[in-house]
């Protein structure tokens, strides 16, 4: 288990180096001058040699990166062109706001997706399955870039029970997380389904239901334990879309959030705060990636890294 | 499944290639006293902000994402078979950078890469396709990859290297087909995600610019209206969910085909 974990924990490194390099190039892939594009075509010469020169635009390109990688490793993300504020102290302002969508979405998700995909399970071939099957896709092809506008529409400007936008209570939190946690949990219902057929099928389940244990803790107390791995597995792997999607849900609902801001640094080009942001995210869901392959390693003592 | 989504795909399909011409609106022509207006005789979803014929710019909006999806499909599935297939059948050293390239390009949520690089090279058609293509192929390479290794065990492709073929024979003749009905499944569902990528980059006002329409800029353009013209969200959102769920559904239904497990 060791050599696992520290093999495991080996390969993170070359990833993380080449998410820092590829944050790195996005400054240099700005078409034309980079500086000149942050400050505007109307901006004197004198002010962009001295961003230039704050930013260490001036300096060799393995210098600059060399630095690059040095201040990351210490947490120094730069400083906003717009606000002066230290990028990592921005970015830990505005955390918060996104890991408690992020979890509200992913409670949601799991509350409804689990008995939604148990019940399909259970049922399957039946009604009730195909109408589970076909709600799960819907929530996966329904981007929520539309879920959450629609659910405004309906919750807030026609019924008039929660707010439209903004953040501090609970009421707030509704829209946005279930917005977010919808495609996940038509996911996780989809997964529950088929992890779940999966181990009816089994001998050990076949045998209990011979023993005379009754279908529910059959299917509660066998079965379904045993498909928690894929389950959780796959609850891990999504965090990633869960920190992408709050991008554009917290867009859609004012929620003061990383994804917010990130959006708001590109509308005002403020590349560092942009690198900072894309940098957060990435390495969120990088170290989310690992967390889930050791939990996935230690709940199953079957896999080990080949 | 494969029927519905076929049907679906297939409709907005004709709808993308005939629809424009059969519009009885030019999508950029503004009836100014009407902004804003509800569905109405005439115009069966109403007007936008700017007093445009919705049906029109939905119609047109949907060779954009056509044209975005199949772009996007084509050139990411190429340039990932080709890297999984190399990747794959070479192995050693070239087998080992290019996972690595994987392995880092994986590591990134692909959104999140799309919006950087848009946010770095501009908002444009040009730059979403570049940006999709830039996540897209990985997920084919890395399928790909994982057939090849499969398939040059097979007893045939070892039998065409005993008869004398060469690599690159046997690699594109006997290898590389084997994979092709993951690459098809794959296609289906990543075109649904390469449509769903540019609404979400328009919709962020990092894609299509106005006054092109796209059905993530219709929706961007109807965030400001919610309250007053809820049809200006309502009816491209249901275009993009449509097509989605019919690609998505044919998508499965080919799994389902190829993959008798799934059944």
């Amino acid at each position: 288990m060791a050599s696992y974990l520290f093999r495991r924990l080996l390969l993170t490194i070359p990833v993380l180096l080449g998410v820092a390099t590829l944050v790195f190039s996005l400054i240099h892939l700005v078409p034309g001058d980079p500086v000149q594009a942050m400050l505007g075509d109307s901006a004197s010469p004198q002010d962009v040699a001295d961003l230039r020169g704050r930013l260490g635009l001036n300096r060799p390109l393995l210098t600059q990166y060399g630095s690059f990688l040095k201040d990351v490793a210490r947490g120094d993300l730069g400083t906003s062109l717009r606000t002066n504020q230290p990028v990592t102290s921005a970015i830990l302002e505005r955390l918060p706001a996104t890991f408690e969508l992020g979890l509200a979405a992913m409670v949601l998700a799991v509350f409804f997706a689990i008995p939604m995909g148990i019940l399909a399970a259970v049922k399957a071939g039946t009604r009730v399955d195909y109408a589970a099957t076909t709600v799960s896709l819907l929530g996966i092809s329904i981007p929520n870039f539309w879920l959450g506008p629609l659910l405004a529409i309906l919750f807030s400007v026609t019924l008039g029970w929660l707010p439209v936008s903004g953040s501090g209570t609970l009421a707030h939190l509704v829209l946005p997380a279930i917005t977010l946690g919808a495609p996940l949990s038509a996911l996780l219902a989809r997964m529950t389904r088929a992890s779940v057929i999966e181990e009816l099928r089994e001998p050990y389940v076949l045998a209990a239901r011979a023993r005379g244990v009754s279908q529910i803790r059959a299917v509660l107390r066998h079965a379904f334990r045993n498909s928690l791995i894929p389950i959780v597995t796959v609850l891990g792997l999504q965090i990633g879309a869960v920190l992408t999607g709050a991008i554009i849900t917290e867009t859609i609902f004012a929620w003061p959030g990383v994804g917010r801001l990130l959006i708001q640094s590109i509308n005002f080009r403020d590349y560092p705060l942009v690198q900072g942001c894309v940098l957060l995210i990435a390495i969120t869901y990088v170290t989310m990636n690992l967390l889930t392959d050791l939990v996935y390693g230690l709940l199953d003592p079957r896999i080990r890294y080949e | 499944m494969l029927t519905v989504g076929s049907t679906i795909v297939g409709a907005a399909a004709l709808a993308a290639i005939v629809g424009p011409w059969l519009a009885p609106f030019d999508p950029s022509a503004q009836e100014l006293p009407l902004r804003l207006a509800g569905p109405m005789r005439g115009h069966p979803f109403g007007l936008d902000e700017l007093g445009r014929d919705i049906l029109a710019r939905v119609l047109t909006g949907a060779r954009i994402s056509f044209a975005v999806g199949l772009t996007v499909v084509s050139v990411s599935a190429s340039v990932g078979t080709l890297v999984g297939a190399v990747a794959g059948y070479l192995g050693g050293a070239i087998d080992d950078v290019l996972s690595r390239v994987i392995d880092i390009l994986m590591a990134f949520p692909g959104l999140l890469l799309a919006i950087a690089l848009v946010a770095a090279l501009g908002p444009s058609l040009a730059n979403v396709l570049l940006a999709l293509t830039a996540i897209g192929w990985v997920g084919y390479a890395r399928l790909v990859r994982g057939q090849v290794l499969r398939a040059r065990e097979f007893e045939y492709v070892q039998a065409a290297r005993a008869l004398g073929a060469g690599t690159s024979r046997v690699l594109w003749r006997h290898v590389v087909p084997t994979a092709l009905p993951a690459v098809v499944v794959q296609a289906t569902l990543g075109m649904a995600a390469a449509i769903i990528g540019e609404a979400a980059l328009s919709f962020l006002g990092l894609g299509v610019q106005p006054p092109t329409p796209s059905w993530g800029s219709m929706l961007n353009g109807g965030r400001a209206h919610l309250l007053d013209a809820p049809h200006l969200t309502i009816v491209p959102g249901l275009a993009i969910a449509l097509l989605v769920l019919g690609l998505n559904f044919v998508g499965d239904g080919l799994r389902d085909l190829t993959d008798p497990k799934q059944r």
